[in-house]
């Protein structure tokens, strides 16, 4: 056996009931690499890693490790071989605080009482490692959803023996710069001999971190590649079958003669502990418009929605709609004024779990369909059917449940229900998070499509390319302060990234001062 | 490969249908072995004592299958019931005294049904507003509002029994006991129970206001940001359910002609276990008006049946409690399985 493999999987098969998620597939991870793995969703990365780590057991096929059979019952056992998994979902506990997060399951005690000046010490120290000081008596739910991903890695760094570690899109929810320390813990880890196995959606990053390449496509195993063989549309090809990337549309409209559909002036939000969360924050919108709005972790994205849709009740600032300024009381009352939002979080915050897929799309605009107070049954399956087919949302019968879509398709389902409100300002929170390419040039498509028609649009984005290439114009906000607005040309990445760090520096010097 | 799935998917179809169609066999079960083992039990008679009972924790039933599809839980349907005995047992034998006046009002039957419902719904109403704009959960709210309820109805009275409330021809009040009565050989209760259910059940599937809560129970946060006024929305049913225990109350006080404090103690548990049996999700967003009816029944079999067998009151609690951890535990493995399966279409359509 190669010395440099440090695991190998022998035609492994995972079949569950009715279909086959992984055949066939043989896979090496490489000792002291980060070993790239990619595919659409479904296409079985995170199957092939459930095994590896032991969360799942292979329907037939053997695993190797340093070239001795070995078989996990349970995710201790893998980690007991020194397997360690961070999950694309956070699996957390946000009711205890940190060291109680990143010490659970394995509790140093004196006696039988907890050690916890020893939890909170050692956390400290890694988070120290991790560049990411972060009071180990937090509550993790109190933290950002960049932050808690931290304490999810920080987990893993505990442990001494570490030989694999595998990271399930570690980097959806992270900031530019969090994204950084992390590539940079991760390149000292691998020349410490430890293995990473890397799963990411984001390009970009894999030509940037990755050592190799491997693509599986509907369970089976397509190509390996060495990166430094390899550039962006190779993998894009090998994954979908096509070539597919976004390029930059060309808009021909003179946007100084556009009306103003909205205009945000001043808007403060003030943070609990003192300061802002958004800063006296200034920006318009015209007909039409695309405006995208980049910042990293923790920059005011999300809260500039929250305000618009009038769930920040404490917000100041003035909101003028075509003109006319306008009281934001409820969400509901900003809905009826033609606001809509697609929130950042599907499953949490966009979809009821337990409707089927038609009542989720118009689960918005119930009381368009009514007559007196009984639902117009017939009025709603058009708008809805009218609404699949608008925004191509592949499904056999509206009338399955929503969890039976695959994640890209989930989410053209809650674009629908915010598109189906008839709204002329529509905000989109990450519209892209979490699902695979094919899907994700198809949401851009509707964006584009609904945008031609005269829909007013606000787009946040933590993926530079995908707001370089959607945007019509881009603000760029860091730590609740505006740092930069852009159009046309000047809207690029190099752009973008230097604005989005401004604000710290001058968050800082204002402190000195 | 292909043949075995088809054959696996077929078989997972024919445990779905018999999953979701099993209250019905449950209570088909039951109806036959009672009638075997018991004499007189299948008979017109019987069936009649049985719906009667079956009206009381049926309209419970009803009001807290709303409000378990929110996700939260009325344990003050029971007291709620028994103040609305006393209330209207009160109205009808002592009339309303207003001291300062020195004048003692007699209202007529209907009035007294009218104010005794809007007393049901201003508890709920209260149980609404403690939960959703003081943010108090559920479960303890309820506690505290069944406490009151069970309070108010012993200080009505001072703990007696309101006995014959059948009102009087001269102070126009009679007709109370209509309730209790029967239309056609129907308990009233009974009629009342089947439009309480078809009402329900067409809010429930074909209103916005139905649609509502059940994203509600399935999604607050989303429902909150697909604009759903979630709390007035919350409140409502709160409010349907007060109506459903005071609606109650009166029959329970008119099928006895008499009002008693303690009545409906216990009750909730009732109407929990015919919601669970009939398929409502404890955990909130699935549930339906007719399976909560079928449960009713399935606890009024079981309590009769049993009874009528002669089964001792203690055993049969055991078994009534057996009987809804069973209903808790299939109703699971069936949403496994259906997760189960629409993963498998998920992964077909690909």
């Amino acid at each position: 056996m190669d010395k440099n493999v440090v695991l190998h999987a022998e035609a492994v098969d995972k079949i569950y009931p009715g279909t086959k998620a992984l055949d066939n597939v043989s896979y090496d991870v490489e000792r002291g690499k980060v070993n790239v793995l990619i595919g659409e969703n479904g296409a079985g990365k995170s199957t092939l890693m459930k095994i590896i780590a032991g969360i799942e057991q292979p329907s037939s096929g053997k695993l190797y490790l340093d070239g001795e059979e070995v078989s996990f019952k349970n995710t201790t056992e893998a980690r007991n071989h020194g397997i360690g998994i961070i999950h694309q979902e956070l699996s957390l506990f946000p009711n205890l605080n940190v060291y109680q997060n990143i010490f659970m399951g394995r509790e140093y005690t004196q006696g039988i009482k907890l050690n916890n000046k020893k939890h909170a010490k050692l956390t400290q120290k890694v988070l120290e490692k991790l560049e990411h000081p972060i009071d180990e008596n937090t509550i993790v739910g109190d933290l950002r959803v960049g932050q808690q991903q931290m304490i999810e890695i920080a987990r893993n760094f505990i442990q001494d023996d570490l030989k694999i570690l595998i990271m399930d899109e570690p980097t959806s929810s992270l900031s530019q710069q969090e994204v950084e320390v992390l590539f940079k813990l991760m390149r000292e880890f691998t020349a410490q001999g430890i293995s990473i196995v890397y799963i990411s959606h984001r390009l970009e990053e894999i030509l940037k971190i990755g050592d190799n390449v491997t693509i599986l496509r509907d369970g089976k195993y397509v190509a390996r590649a060495e990166v430094s063989d390899i550039d962006v549309p190779w993998i894009v090809q090998q994954m979908v079958g096509e070539g597919k990337s976004y390029p930059k549309k060309e808009r021909k409209i003179d946007w100084s003669k556009q009306e103003k559909v909205l205009e945000v002036k001043d808007l403060s939000l003030p943070k609990s502990g003192g300061g802002f969360l958004l800063d006296h924050v200034n920006f318009d919108l015209k007909k039409g418009e695309i405006l995208g709005i980049y910042g990293l972790m923790g920059a005011g994205r999300t809260e500039i929605f929250e305000c618009i849709m009038g769930l920040r009740p404490e917000h100041t600032g003035e909101i003028y709609k075509n003109g006319n300024k306008i009281e934001v009381k409820n969400i509901s009352q900003q809905l009826d004024q033609g606001f809509a939002l697609v929130p950042e979080d599907r499953q949490k915050e966009g979809l009821v779990q337990t409707l089927n897929i038609g009542k989720n799309i118009s689960l918005s605009s119930l009381k368009n369909y009514c007559k007196f107070i009984f639902l117009n049954g017939k009025e709603e399956n058009e708008s809805i059917d009218k609404q699949i087919k608008d925004i191509m949302i592949k499904v056999a019968d509206k009338k399955l449940p929503i969890l039976s879509l695959s994640g890209g398709n989930q989410q053209k389902v809650v674009i629908g229900k915010g598109i189906l409100t008839n709204p002329e300002i529509l905000l989109l929170d990450e519209p892209s998070r979490g699902i695979d390419i094919g899907a994700k040039t198809e949401v851009f498509d509707i964006i584009n499509q609904y945008a031609e028609l005269g829909l007013s649009i606000i787009v946040i984005s933590s993926e530079l390319k995908e707001i370089v290439s959607i945007a019509d114009r881009v603000i760029v906000l860091s730590n609740g302060i505006k740092t930069g607005e852009f159009s046309e040309d000047q809207i690029t990445e190099d752009t973008l990234v230097l604005s989005s760090y401004k604000g710290h520096h001058g968050h800082e010097s204002k402190k000195e001062s | 490969m292909e043949k075995a799935n088809t054959k696996k998917r077929s078989s997972n179809d024919i445990i779905m249908t018999l999953l979701k169609g099993r209250t019905l066999i449950i209570l088909g079960i039951l109806v036959v072995l009672f009638s075997i083992i018991t004499n007189n039990f299948f008979s017109l008679n019987t069936g009649l004592t049985i719906a009667k009972h079956v009206a009381l924790y049926g309209i419970l039933g009803l009001g807290m299958t709303y409000v378990l599809i929110t996700g939260g839980i009325d344990l003050s349907v029971g007291a709620v019931a028994g103040l609305a005995g006393m209330i209207a047992g009160g109205l009808i034998n002592q009339g309303l005294t207003l001291s300062a006046f020195g004048v003692t009002i007699y209202f007529s039957a209907p009035l007294v049904f009218f104010i005794t419902a809007c007393v049901g719904i201003l508890f709920g109403w209260l149980n609404g507003i403690i939960i959703t704009k003081l943010n108090v959960v559920p479960f303890i709210a309820t506690l505290g509002t069944m406490n009151i309820a069970r309070g108010l109805a012993n200080l009505r009275s001072g703990g007696a029994t309101f006995s014959n409330i059948v009102g009087k021809e001269a102070l126009g009040n009679t007709g109370f006991d209509f309730l209790g009565k029967s239309i056609l050989g129907i308990p009233v209760g009974v009629i009342i129970l089947v439009i309480l259910a078809i009402v329900a059940g067409i809010i429930l599937k074909y209103t916005s206001f139905g649609w509502h809560i059940l994203a509600i129970g399935g999604n607050e946060r989303a429902a909150k940001l697909s604009g759903i006024k979630v709390n007035r929305e919350k409140t409502y049913v709160y409010m349907f359910s007060g109506l459903c225990s005071a609606i109650v109350g009166m029959i329970a006080a008119a099928q006895l002609v008499a009002a008693h404090p303690a009545t409906g103690e216990g009750w909730e548990m009732n109407a929990i276990s015919s919601a669970v049996l009939g398929g409502t999700s404890m955990a909130g967003g699935i549930g339906t008006a007719g399976g909560t009816i079928i449960g009713a029944f399935i606890i009024g079999v079981i309590n009769d049946g049993m009874t009528m067998y002669g089964v001792s009151e203690f055993w049969q609690k055991i078994i009534k409690g057996i009987v809804v951890i069973l209903a808790v535990v299939i109703d699971q493995f069936q949403r496994n399985l259906q997760a189960k399966m629409a993963l498998q279409a998920r992964n077909e359509n690909k």
